[in-house]
């Protein structure tokens, strides 16, 4: 690895990432009679110590996207620099030590934990792989870390199945942890959690990120949630991010007519406002990402659509604000939602 | 005809365990007037499902018991039905929407079929009859070019488009009370949107009542007149829906509220939460379940505190010994929120440097 002198303020760039699972047929003789484009042409960076969030609905292409980041899928084309090293060139030795990195949460705590590890096991499972110390070491700091993340260190010798999901998905946090990586991929962490347990996972993340300094993607489908953790939020529509800003301008004023439809559907918890707002339903399903609509890939279900939606692709680029991208040809006429509320 | 359409009293559905019960739903009681939206919020376990489930007799006995209590339908108690009798209000008189729609629909057998099945067991149409009304019905429920997905298979449909038939064959004998278990939870949030305009719009229109069972308190500001907060199997606040989100007054109910991240709300501090995890039900504590969590916690809730109107509103009632607006309680709790805070972020900055250090 080379030694950086001043290490940059971006910590990940991604590139035009596509990636597209082949379609097969026949049992013998397999022939490939499509593709599904689950990612399809991502582009986005993140800065050291700061948490992007990632939403869409399923199928979304939001979970390929954060394991193709950590070579769980080799990416059809395009690039991730991680500290200026290109992932998708990575093998062997290359790719274990980038992968020390970056670490992954999942979603389903019950299905993410071997149920035959004790919980000390699995949390020091990964230092034992890459051997960072001796094995009081590594026990030291299994106890350090259930500690950190709220959890008794009588614990360690318990099975996964005796915790609670909120319990587990601490578990997991520790284990990502554990090799003190810079980058945490966390696939809808507290997706599968009950509220009150959610908040304080949510809290727990924070609280790490500040202190270790962390720089998260954080994927999910609640807008909510997202827009409490978040620096920047990307939006993905079909395998393309549609919009990509600042959390608050997003919000606000959002220059895609998905986002702001997205943002009106969001229930809110408090009777008055919801008594108030327009919700703009969208008619219709998610398009298959087999045969994905030509032009505007939105534009079947777009309430502002035109004939030019249909024909031509609208470009990624930066409209008015910070640093704030946007597909799409009418983006100046998405009109900020009336209930935003700072 | 009383009040009420249905007056659930003191029920109780225990499971029996190796060794005891689990107190699933322990005395529950409410009533929902003809045409009224209730909702009943709280996490798993609490028992809001099972309550939705004892009042259709739909738990499994064994090991489900329903230990006592009554579940008045038009002043008939479900508790006491025959099977036979309670097969007619089942479909018929009350219809039940599940969470997992694929789940519950049958595979082998084309929705038009579905839903026309419940008519011709309840109505006694004949099977041209529930076609022509299955189409009708699905055409209600928004599926587009209804006419040719009558034939299709369940699979064949999205998941919005599958909770669009279930709503369908819920509604079709035109029941007094639709129960809807957890109906969005799995459905994405623009699609959610969609089935819960629906669901209001049905009931509006056909004057039915509705109970929502939810632990999204943002789908229950949207659609329902009154809310219960279900815990540990016990009904703790009930009150009207406006009254209960401006003015919470179980210490449960406010830990609920401020641990939700709002989307209108870019606050970027930390979220209030409710510590520790639910009390064990196949144990229940004799005292008030809340009280391990319980920031406003003292001795005196070691018993269990009566289930009381507040400020002697009749329709707001809450299960608390505390007074959540004494300046005096609100200081002791925030002392105790700050303490166990400053403990917990102790614990982190103290591990900073070994972590920090080891690669």
């Amino acid at each position: 690895m080379v030694e950086q002198v001043v290490a940059s303020k971006t910590l990940l760039d991604v590139r035009d990432l596509k990636m597209h699972f082949p379609l097969t047929q026949g049992i013998i003789m397999q022939r490939v009679i499509g593709y599904v484009r689950a990612v399809d042409g991502v582009s986005f960076t993140i800065d050291r110590g700061q948490t992007l969030g990632l939403v869409g609905e399923s199928g979304s292409g939001k979970t390929t996207i954060g394991r193709t980041l950590i070579r769980l899928y080799n990416p059809t084309s395009g690039q991730i620099l991680f500290n200026d090293e290109d992932l998708v060139q990575a093998k062997g030795e290359d790719l274990r030590q980038i992968r020390k990195r970056v670490q992954m949460v999942f979603q389903d705590p019950f299905a993410s934990l071997n149920p035959r590890y004790t919980v000390g096991s699995l949390i020091s499972e990964p230092m034992q792989i890459f051997k960072t110390g001796s094995n009081k070491d590594i026990q030291d700091r299994t106890i350090e870390l259930m500690r950190v993340v709220g959890l008794r260190a009588e614990y360690a010798d318990r099975y996964p199945h005796e915790f609670s999901g909120g319990q587990r998905q601490r578990i997991a946090i520790a284990r990502a942890l554990s090799i003190n990586p810079e980058f945490v991929i966390a696939d809808e962490p507290v997706s599968a959690l009950d509220v009150s347990v959610r908040a304080q996972v949510l809290n727990l993340m924070q609280r790490l990120q500040q202190q270790f300094n962390l720089t998260y993607l954080f994927v999910s489908h609640d807008l909510s949630v997202v827009r409490h953790v978040a620096d920047r939020v990307a939006v993905m529509y079909l395998g393309k991010i549609v919009e990509l800003s600042d959390r608050d301008e997003l919000y606000l004023a959002p220059k895609h007519p998905y986002t702001k439809a997205l943002l009106s559907a969001v229930p809110i918890p408090d009777p008055r406002i919801e008594k108030k707002r327009q919700r703009i339903i969208l008619s219709g399903d998610l398009p298959s990402p087999i045969n994905i609509p030509s032009g505007c890939r939105f534009h079947t279900r777009c309430p502002m659509a035109q004939s030019i939606c249909r024909e031509e692709e609208p470009v990624f680029e930066a409209k008015d604000g910070h640093e704030h991208y946007a597909a799409c040809h009418f983006s100046d006429k998405v009109t900020p939602p009336a209930e935003a509320v700072m | 005809m009383g009040e009420y359409l249905l007056d659930v009293q003191d029920l109780k559905t225990y499971f029996k365990i190796k060794g005891g019960y689990v107190h699933a739903v322990d005395g529950v009681s409410f009533a929902v007037r003809p045409g009224e939206k209730v909702a009943i919020v709280g996490e798993s376990g609490c028992g809001k499902s099972v309550t939705a489930l004892s009042i259709m007799r739909l738990v499994a006995q064994p090991p489900g018991e329903y230990t006592g209590g009554s579940i008045l339908f038009n002043d008939q108690d479900l508790l006491e039905l025959p099977e036979s009798g309670m097969r007619r209000i089942r479909g018929g008189q009350i219809g039940m929407i599940f969470q997992d729609p694929m789940a519950c629909l049958n595979p082998t057998m084309t929705v038009g079929k579905q839903i026309g099945e419940s008519l011709r067991i309840h109505l006694k149409l004949s099977a041209a009859e529930a076609r022509k009304r299955a189409l009708s019905l699905l055409e209600q429920v928004g599926i587009p070019a209804a006419a040719e997905r009558i034939d299709s298979f369940p699979h064949q449909f999205s998941g919005g488009m599958r909770q669009r038939v279930m709503i369908a064959i819920a509604l079709a004998c035109n029941p007094k009370l639709l129960i809807a278990d957890e109906p969005t939870t799995a459905l994405d949030v623009t699609v959610q949107a969609q089935i819960l305009e629906l669901i209001s719009s049905v009931c509006n229109e056909f004057k039915t009542s509705l109970i929502i069972i939810t632990h999204d308190l943002g789908v229950v500001a949207g659609v329902a007149d009154r809310v219960l907060v279900m815990y540990a199997g016990k009904v703790i606040e009930e009150g009207p829906t406006a009254e209960l989100f401006a003015n919470p007054r179980h210490p449960y109910t406010i830990g609920l509220l401020n641990s939700v991240p709002r989307l209108d709300e870019g606050r970027h501090s930390e979220l209030r939460t409710i510590e520790g995890a639910p009390p064990d039900l196949s144990n229940p504590p004799t005292g008030c379940p809340f009280m391990p969590r319980c920031f406003f916690a003292r001795n005196v809730c070691r018993t269990m505190p009566s289930f009381d109107p507040v400020d002697g509103n009749p329709l707001h009632s809450k299960a608390c010994w505390a007074d959540v607006t004494d300046p005096k309680d609100q200081a002791y709790a925030e002392r105790r929120i700050q303490a166990r805070r400053q403990a917990q972020l102790a614990v982190i900055e103290a591990a900073s440097s070994s972590i920090v250090h080891t690669s």
